[in-house]
Parts: structure tokens; C-alpha cells; sequence
């Protein structure tokens, strides 16, 4: 009917548009990162690496996406690694807690980062564990865990729980099954765990900006730069970091679906 | 209700003693939790009573942050506010999000469908706060959007330093959240539902309004709920897009913290939103999972 494609037509013009304004501040300020003039404006006047330049010249900026790094990587292991156990608990166990267990589990998104910075800061001073690398390592993890939990979650849903009974059967112990069997299905959502933890991490900034004393990173230097002089290096900062982040996420979602037995499309509900 | 028993492990009843292997998986969350977690939320509650004298923290048992906040015309002002600005950004973002995601579940292919959700998933990897940063040169005084406004004869308008600014700077941290929780539920709908609607001679409004809304009533009310929360703690928007004035509660908090003396001050803040936002999500999640019909 052509009443219906008229709609149809209207709906993906609001997509596009929606999309549009989605990916507006990503998509100019990596065209600003460019820029030869000081104060971004359209259209460029001149393209230039002189942003880029001036932010690997800058030690304090390379300081801070080395701590970055290095936090990043440390965190997506311990969440990923705790939200594996917590995910196969959820799994495989019914106990009498379990869902007051699993709800300490997925809370944390629920709290203010802000929140979580702010008592962070006075409780890891009293324990005196703050203003150090690993204080921003266990606020990370804290906030982390809950997303590598659901994704390795989602995986161990799909595991028929037959498998690991049967390797029981043949002999193998809880320990040896869960190597060689839970393992091995479960790897691509590790793997996804791992990419999307460090980009979550790669990317905060309250819980370091509370906690991190001198030891900030790079997403605490682009606030500082946002809440100073602002200066054009945060396009150049913000469309390297994001690069970054876009390839572990590809990477993370290649994983997934190249493994995974169906297409997400029929799990999205697809079909018509 | 019972929790369904795991069928990996149907000989193993719940109550039996925990092995090792499951103490090993089960015991590192619980912990971690526990003690980075729960164990600074719990903190807060006893920082609250405390004083600081001479810039430093002093265990205390003393009402007066408490009675200080309270009786303080500022908080009151900064908290409403947050809850009303929090609120309209929930509602604006679903409203603009729902259309997305109905034409992303029900009007394109697989393919496409399973394209966008990966395009809503692309903005949480990339710097929120330059992309705050980005949209204030974009919507300032000689930024983008005034130019093309100028170039058709509008503008311009003063769109930073107020609630416009701060709510596009909301709307960039949750739009894609929301739509990708509304795109789910939508998924999930039972097509059959929608046959039927129409076969009884259901318009096109009336079933989007009356099988589509309600049947991924829990999705869109999820969504909404984490828009507020997440806009509720924001400080960034209203701070780099809203100017700071008037301020929200989270910048009160950071105020408090600023000014260097009055960290129990802001913790009685950081309850209180707490609080506020239990209240809230469980207002909300008690609403989504009613039994329809009663």
C-alpha cells in the first residue's frame, strides 16, 4: 500500500537523522582533530597533524596514557576473570542468596559513578590504599565486573548443560570439565569480556578524577583540558582514543559472532 | 518462586555444602564486591555524622552536615532541579529513541537491524566528555549550528550555558543506551500479537499504542529509568554544557568537595541521591513488572 511506504519512508528518514545527531560531536571532532586553526570552525581552513603533534609532545599526556593503558589492561583481566566465576555460578548453582548474590553482581551501573568516586576516595584513604595506580585499578574493577559478568552470562546461556554433565560421566573431574569443556565454549564472550571491559575503562573518568591524586589518566587529563583552557588536543586525545576503543570493540564483536552456533539476528528476534 | 535449579546439576540440591570448586568460582565476586563496593557505599553512611576541623576528617557522631544540608534553600533548589532536569531528559530521550527502535525492530531486515544495534553500541566506546566538549563549540556563539540556523535566517541563540545545553549533553549520554534497550524489547514482541491486532482491524496508532507499548512496557520503562539515574549523577553536561548555573546536586557535591572542607557535607549529598534513586528505579521496576490487568 502506498500509504504504508510513505510511513515507512518517514521512519527511516528519522533514523538517519536520530543517527545523525548521535554521531555529530564523534564525527566533526575527529574532522577538528585536523584542523590548522586554533578555535574549530567549519570549513577547515587548512588540514594539520599540528593537534596530534602537540599531544605526543606532551609528556604529561603520554604519562597519562601509559597509566591508561596499564590499568586498562590489569582491570579487564580481574573483572573478566571474577565476572567468569560469578557468571558460572549464576550458572550451575541455586542457593538460598543467590539472588541477592547475583544483584551485588549487577548494582554498580545502578550507583553514580560520581557517588562511587566520592565514597571510594574516603574508604581507600582509611584502608590506605588511595591515590595510587591500583586504587584506580579496584574502582575500575568494581565497575567493570558487572559488564564482563553479563556477557559471559549470555554465552553460558546458550551451553547445553548436558556437556558438562556428560564429561563427568566419562570421568572428568569438575576441574578437568570446566577446562576442557565450560572453557573452550565460553572463550569468545571471554574474549568480548576482556575488549569491553578495557574500553570501559580506557574511558572513565570520575572514579580516577576522585581517587587518583597525581596519578591521572588520559580521560582525567581531557577533563582537566575541558575545564581549563580548552584546546583543540582534546579532538586529537578524544579521535585516537576512540580509534582504539572502535578496534577492541570489533574485535570483541568478530569474536563473538565468527563463534557463536547462530547468527544474533535471530536473537535480536529477527524474522519476519 | 523458586529459583530455576541449574540442570547441569540436578543431583546437587541447594542446600548441600558448597564445594571447593564452587567456593573457588562463586567466593571472588562476593569479596570484591563486598569490600570495594558495598563496603565504601556503607562508609559514606558513617562520614555522614562526621566532622573536619582544620581541613581534616574527624569520627564523629554529630546531625549537624545533616541539618545543615537540609535546612539549606540551595540543596533544596539543586536537588529539585536535578530530579526535573533528570526527569524531562528520561523522557525526552524515550520519546525520540522509541521511534528508532520500533522502525529498527519491525521495518528493515536482519541485517540491517543487527547494523544499527551495532551502530548504538559504537558511542560508549568514545570520550563522553569530548563529545560534550564537541557539541559546546558546536552549538556556541560561532559554532556549527548557529551558522546553518544563520544561514536560513534564524538564530542566533544562546544555546550553552543553559538547560538546552545541559539536556543535549544528557540526550548524547543516554539516546543510544535507551534506544538499544527498547530495541531489545521491541525484538522480543511475539509477532503473532501484531498479526492479530491488525487482523481485528486494529489502525496502525492503535497498535503501536495499544499490543506494541505494552508488551515491551518492561524495556522502554528500563530505559527510561537508567536515563535518569545516569543523567541524575551526571556532572559533565551541566558543568561544560549548562555553565554550572544554576547548579545541579552533583555539582553541589563536587562543590562540597572543592571547597575542600566539607567531605561529610557532601556525603549526606551522595545519600540522599542514593536514596532518591532507589526510590526511584524500584518506583520504576514495581510499575514495569505489575501484573497488567488488575
Amino acid at each position: 500500500m502506498n500509504h504504508d511506504r510513505i510511513i515507512g519512508l518517514f521512519l527511516r528518514l528519522y533514523v538517519v537523522i536520530i543517527f545523525g545527531l548521535i554521531f555529530a560531536p564523534i564525527v566533526v571532532s575527529f574532522i577538528f582533530s585536523f584542523s590548522a586553526d586554533r578555535f574549530p570552525s567549519l570549513p577547515l581552513s587548512a588540514f594539520s597533524l599540528q593537534w596530534y603533534e602537540a599531544v605526543w609532545n606532551d609528556p604529561q599526556v603520554l604519562a597519562a596514557a601509559r597509566r591508561t593503558v596499564i590499568v586498562g589492561i590489569i582491570v579487564s583481566v580481574l573483572a573478566t576473570a571474577i565476572g567468569f566465576g560469578a557468571a558460572y555460578t549464576d550458572y550451575r548453582y541455586s542457593f538460598r542468596f543467590k539472588p541477592l548474590y547475583v544483584a551485588l553482581g549487577f548494582m554498580p551501573p545502578l550507583v553514580p559513578i560520581l557517588i562511587l568516586g566520592l565514597a571510594m576516595l574516603f574508604y581507600l584513604a582509611q584502608l590506605g590504599l588511595s591515590g595510587h595506580l591500583y586504587s584506580i585499578v579496584i574502582g575500575h574493577t568494581v565497575l567493570c565486573i558487572p559488564f564482563a559478568m553479563a556477557v559471559i552470562r549470555l554465552r553460558l546461556a546458550q551451553m547445553d548443560p548436558a556437556l558438562e554433565a556428560a564429561a563427568w560421566n566419562l570421568g572428568a573431574s569438575e576441574w578437568r570439565a570446566m577446562m576442557s569443556v565450560v572453557v573452550p565454549f565460553t572463550l569468545p564472550a571471554i574474549f568480548a569480556a576482556l575488549f569491553v571491559t578495557a574500553a570501559l575503562s580506557f574511558d572513565e573518568f570520575a572514579i580516577v578524577w576522585f581517587i587518583s591524586g597525581l596519578e591521572e589518566t588520559l580521560p582525567v587529563r581531557v577533563l582537566n583540558f575541558v575545564q581549563g583552557q580548552a584546546s583543540p588536543r582534546i579532538n586529537a586525545i578524544g579521535s585516537f582514543t576512540f580509534t582504539v576503543s572502535i578496534v577492541l570493540v570489533v574485535l570483541a564483536q568478530i569474536l563473538v559472532l565468527t563463534r557463536t552456533g547462530r547468527p544474533r539476528g535471530r536473537i535480536m528476534g529477527g524474522g519476519k | 518462586m523458586k529459583l530455576r535449579q541449574s540442570a547441569a546439576d540436578p543431583e546437587t540440591p541447594g542446600r548441600a555444602r558448597p564445594s571447593g570448586f564452587a567456593l573457588f568460582w562463586a567466593t571472588p565476586l562476593g569479596l570484591w564486591q563486598l569490600v570495594f563496593f558495598l563496603g565504601p557505599l556503607l562508609f559514606l553512611i558513617a562520614l555522614s555524622f562526621w566532622s573536619v576541623r582544620n581541613y581534616r576528617l574527624m569520627p564523629d557522631m554529630t546531625l549537624a552536615n545533616w541539618t545543615r544540608i537540609f535546612n539549606t534553600g540551595y540543596f533544596w533548589d539543586g536537588y529539585l532541579r536535578s530530579l526535573w532536569y533528570s526527569a524531562v531528559a528520561a523522557a525526552v530521550a524515550s520519546i525520540l529513541a522509541f521511534p528508532l527502535a520500533y522502525t529498527l525492530a519491525f521495518k528493515i531486515s536482519d541485517r540491517a537491524r543487527l547494523f544499527g544495534a551495532g551502530l548504538l553500541i559504537t558511542p560508549f566506546f568514545t570520550s563522553y566528555l569530548v563529545r560534550a566538549y564537541t557539541w559546546r563549540t558546536m552549538l556556541g556563539a560561532g559554532g556549527i549550528v548557529n551558522d546553518v540556523l544563520g544561514f536560513v535566517g534564524l538564530g542566533p541563540y544562546a544555546m550553552i550555558n543553559a538547560y538546552f545545553g545541559t539536556l543535549v549533553g544528557y540526550l548524547t549520554l543516554v539516546l543510544p543506551l535507551v534506544a538499544l534497550l527498547q530495541l531489545l524489547s521491541l525484538a522480543f514482541i511475539d509477532r503473532r500479537l501484531i498479526e492479530a491486532a491488525h487482523n481485528l482491524g486494529c489502525g496502525r496508532l492503535r497498535t503501536v499504542f495499544s499490543v506494541v507499548i505494552p508488551s515491551a512496557r518492561v524495556g522502554l520503562i528500563l530505559g527510561a529509568a537508567f536515563a535518569f539515574v545516569l543523567c541524575f549523577g551526571d556532572f559533565v553536561s551541566p558543568q561544560i554544557l549548562g555553565g554550572s548555573n544554576p547548579p545541579t546536586v552533583s555539582l553541589l557535591i563536587i562543590d562540597q568537595v572543592r571547597a575542600g572542607s566539607h567531605w561529610p557535607r557532601a556525603s549526606v549529598i551522595a545519600l540522599v541521591m542514593i536514596v532518591s534513586l532507589v526510590v526511584v528505579v524500584s518506583a520504576a521496576m514495581a510499575f514495569a513488572y505489575r501484573r497488567p490487568g488488575r
